[in-house]
């Protein structure tokens, strides 16, 4: 049982992980040149958390911004939360965008359509 | 040769231009261009949509930039390596136009990329976008064709680009986006 965390940064979010509560969040902007480098830590912490996940799993996708670069890395992410939730949890994605964002609703919705998670969209003031 | 400095300014006064840049695209740079017109959106006291819009497709248009600069190989000259880009806003629309050097057998590929693009609705692109995000391959940097989808998508436009001559090796690509409120 650990706590992970990465500090966000202008073109990187906040990522936060206790794998105790099996929670994961993801929050800021997402914005880098170089979206795999930055994503991979995730990626690896997911796959080792896969082997004796929590019974459930809830993760927060609180984006302002991610561009296209990141866009690949975020799936690959859901795509382990699939696998995990396959297995022995009950994954939640929670998807948040701000009230007049459709851009970010339909990012949203096109993972939705990829991933077979729940999710759930959660609509924010601005 | 003597510059007209006053030709430029009147020129890019009269298209309303923001910001512009001429020479190598860096990391830092864009981190620096980023946060200017960030603030430059919020002086103007855009409506949140229209600021996420033009900032989203700027992040987009400039790291396109950067990626296709990457690919050059450092045993290229300078003048290959730099590229230019504005950012303006002119009755309600902003306009972001980007150049860089492309190479003469690469020109082919990516005309019809755009073209393909430009020939699908709103509908089809949300579909094209899940299928390279799904399936496409990804480069190590990162990029995987999706930029240019996801401008068109979030623009709404067709893509409006043009390929100039400049010698027999190189032609000079120009992208000009335009986002209406």
């Amino acid at each position: 049982m650990e706590k992970i965390s990465i500090e966000g940064t202008p073109k990187t979010p906040t990522i936060t992980f206790d794998t105790g509560k099996g929670f994961l969040e993801i929050k800021g902007r997402s914005i880098p040149e170089n979206s795999i480098e930055f994503y991979k830590p995730l990626v690896d912490w997911l796959e080792k958390y896969s082997t004796k996940p929590q019974s459930i799993t809830n993760v927060n996708i609180q984006l302002e911004y991610f561009n296209t670069s990141s866009s690949k890395c975020i799936l690959d992410v859901f795509k382990k939360l699939e696998a995990i939730n396959k297995g022995g949890s009950q994954v939640t994605i929670n998807w948040y965008y701000e009230e007049d964002d459709e851009d970010m609703l339909e990012a949203g919705e096109d993972y939705q359509a990829i991933i077979n998670v729940p999710f759930k969209m959660v609509q924010v003031a601005e | 040769m003597m510059l007209n400095i006053y030709d430029f300014y009147d020129k890019m006064e009269r298209n309303n231009i923001m910001l512009s840049f001429k020479g190598d695209i860096t990391s830092e740079l864009l981190t620096s261009v980023l946060q200017i017109m960030e603030s430059k959106l919020d002086n103007l006291q855009e409506e949140p949509k229209i600021k996420k819009k033009v900032y989203n497709v700027l992040v987009e248009c400039l790291q396109n930039l950067y990626h296709h600069l990457d690919e050059v190989s450092a045993d290229q000259n300078d003048k290959v390596r730099s590229a230019i880009f504005m950012i303006g806003k002119i009755d309600n629309q902003y306009n972001i136009i980007t150049g860089n050097y492309i190479k003469n057998t690469n020109i082919e590929g990516l005309k019809k990329r755009l073209d393909d693009i430009n020939l699908l609705t709103k509908e089809e692109l949300k579909e094209y976008y899940k299928l390279v995000l799904s399936n496409g391959e990804m480069s190590s940097k990162g990029g995987g064709g999706l930029g240019m989808i996801d401008i068109a998508r979030k623009t709404g436009q067709k893509l409006n680009f043009n390929f100039s001559p400049v010698d027999d090796k190189y032609s000079f690509f120009s992208l000009n986006i335009k986002i209406s409120q």
